[in-house]
């Protein structure tokens, strides 16, 4: 038996596969194809206090090797979830954690406060780097007091497992990286999307209504295995890695670079079951290389041999 | 409804005109009970710029040989790959998928109205109509008579009026300046096509006071509801069409 398990500080993990936010509904959107509890845990939909409409269509553009989007964190808020979506969530027998955003930092601290009485939920990851949104969003991200000041803020009032979701669109993601882990994350998650664009030659129009957007799939994967990388070395706390992971060989690549676990986002929309078969294949790999513990490879690049 | 993950098998690729094809794909086993307006969302393979699955219309389907059909237009890499699809190559399907047309009410007459390659649901819906006691009339727009799809087979189900944007063939203009609008009466109109044919289609029906249901195309990301890139302005909100649509009742929407 291949040990497969991972801990933010003193919260278990079964395996290191998680769903990436944004890709994965609220997990029962994929219980016709797959056993949601087989997975490490499953970070749900970007949730705001306020019921939010999100942008408008078109929200998505295939692009090469990966899709832009911009949905705009469209989701019914947290009376809502509280009350119809985090009862059956709490069925599930895995790590459940909710994506937490806002336009203002008072807005965090409100929603993260509200998520701290859910017992069934072990951890938030705080969302500084949505590209999609007027407000908020990447615009903590991607400024340093920001960044500071929204993890502080939400810190003082949140006791569980605080993962801050860090964005690539900056010059140096290891100083925003940095910066979290004083201010008391406990893990990092990275990358969130790049911003991007498409033009529709026939139409001669922006193919997202709102111009710009957020890049996913295969064609990130190298930008944030070098992010990951860098972070990894850089930080004490855990890694997630994030990025265009479409097979478990992909998923290999990031915990070879350091990441502790990896979230499956945009592979989900093409395959379904993506995350359990790479959840299997890291299995395989391990036990194809004769190793019995999944910590044997993680940072295995960095160590001198 | 359960949704699966299935590869079939091509057992038919057929080039009705120009840049169309039906092709016709059978499931090892049994296929699942398939409503009419459901989609299915098909992977295609190595090909360059195909990166998402396609949606398409469930065109027909045939539960004695536990095949479908998808009405195929050509019109980048990944439609160009199904069409040179051959008898034998495999097609990994996600379906079925989305919600259905509902059935007219006893008695009640009903018009298939389709636009191009958007008759493809039509079909299907048709078969069900007529299977459920109904005939239904049907009338399809095509920009030429180059472009007209499926002729005998929508005549197996009842009676077929054509309009062509140049008049080569049926009546010249648009569906809904067919002169068979003013001398029959519907209580129930479905429709699928072109977005500005939709619209015409339910600006018709609202001043009419029929009953409209369409089939809306919105570009898909998974087609299983969890990326809300679909979505289409309702009068309750934004709705993906992937999972509350493809059909929706057009006082439902904000047209």
């Amino acid at each position: 038996m291949v040990k497969l398990d991972f801990n933010i500080g003193e919260l278990h993990f079964k395996n290191p596969v998680l769903t990436a936010s944004g890709t994965f509904g609220y997990g029962s959107e994929f219980d016709d194809f797959m056993d949601v509890s087989g997975l490490g845990g499953i970070i749900v939909k970007g949730t705001t206090l306020e019921k939010r409409e999100g942008n408008a269509y078109p929200r998505m553009a295939e692009t090469p090797c990966g899709m832009l989007n911009t949905v705009g964190l469209q989701n019914n808020g947290i009376d809502y979830f509280e009350k119809n979506i985090y009862p059956r969530l709490a069925e599930y027998d895995t790590n459940v954690i909710v994506n937490v955003n806002g336009s203002y930092i008072d807005d965090y601290v409100e929603l993260a406060a509200r998520i701290n009485d859910l017992h069934k939920i072990p951890a938030i990851e705080l969302n500084i780097s949505c590209p999609n949104v007027k407000m908020g969003g990447m615009a903590f991200g991607t400024n340093p007091d920001s960044a500071r000041e929204v993890t502080r803020a939400v810190r003082s009032v949140y006791s569980k497992k605080l993962i801050v979701k860090l964005s690539p669109n900056v010059t140096d993601i290891v100083e925003f990286a940095h910066i979290v882990e004083e201010e008391g994350a406990d893990s990092v998650s990275l990358i969130n999307t790049l911003l991007g664009m498409a033009v529709d030659i026939r139409s001669m129009k922006p193919s997202l209504s709102t111009i710009t957007g957020g890049l996913s799939g295969p064609a990130i994967k190298p930008v944030a295995l070098r992010m990951v990388w860098q972070v990894a070395r850089a930080v004490k706390i855990p890694v997630i890695g994030i990025g265009g992971i479409m097979n478990a060989d992909d998923a290999m690549e990031f915990f070879l670079a350091g990441a502790s676990a990896i979230q499956v986002g945009t592979a989900s929309f093409i395959d379904p079951m993506a995350s359990i078969k790479i959840m299997e294949g890291i299995e395989n790999y391990l036990v194809n290389k004769g190793l019995s513990d999944i910590r044997e490879v993680i940072g295995y690049i960095n160590r001198s041999h | 409804m359960t949704k699966r993950i299935e590869t079939l098998k091509v057992i038919d690729n057929k080039q009705i005109k120009k840049d169309f094809f039906v092709i016709e794909l059978a499931a090892g086993g049994k296929i699942p009970e398939i409503k009419p307006g459901q989609f299915v969302e098909v992977k295609v393979e190595n090909t360059p710029g195909t990166f998402l699955r396609r949606p398409f219309s469930v065109h027909d389907v045939d539960y004695d040989k536990n095949s479908i059909k998808l009405l195929v237009q050509v019109v980048g890499n990944g439609t160009q790959t199904l069409s040179e699809m051959a008898q034998g190559d495999h097609i990994n399907l996600i379906y079925p998928l989305g919600n259905c047309f509902s059935l007219p009410d006893a008695g009640e007459r009903s018009l298939l109205i389709g636009g191009g390659c958007g008759i493809a649901p039509m079909l299907y819906l048709g078969k069900f109509l007529k299977n459920n006691g109904f005939v239904p009339d049907i009338l399809v727009g095509f920009r030429n008579s180059e472009r007209i799809l499926e002729y005998s087979e929508y005549k197996k189900i009842g009676e077929v009026f054509i309009t062509t944007e140049d008049g080569s063939e049926g009546e010249k203009g648009f569906v809904t300046d067919h002169s068979m609008l003013t001398s029959r009466n519907y209580e129930m109109i479905y429709c699928c096509g072109p977005e500005a044919m939709m619209k015409a289609v339910a600006k018709y029906c609202k001043k009419k006071r029929i009953a409209c249901e369409v089939s809306l195309e919105n570009l898909m990301g998974c087609g299983i509801g969890a990326c809300l890139c679909c979505v289409v302005e309702t009068v309750n909100g934004n709705k993906s069409t992937c999972i509350e649509g493809p059909v929706f009742n057009i006082n439902d929407l904000k047209w």
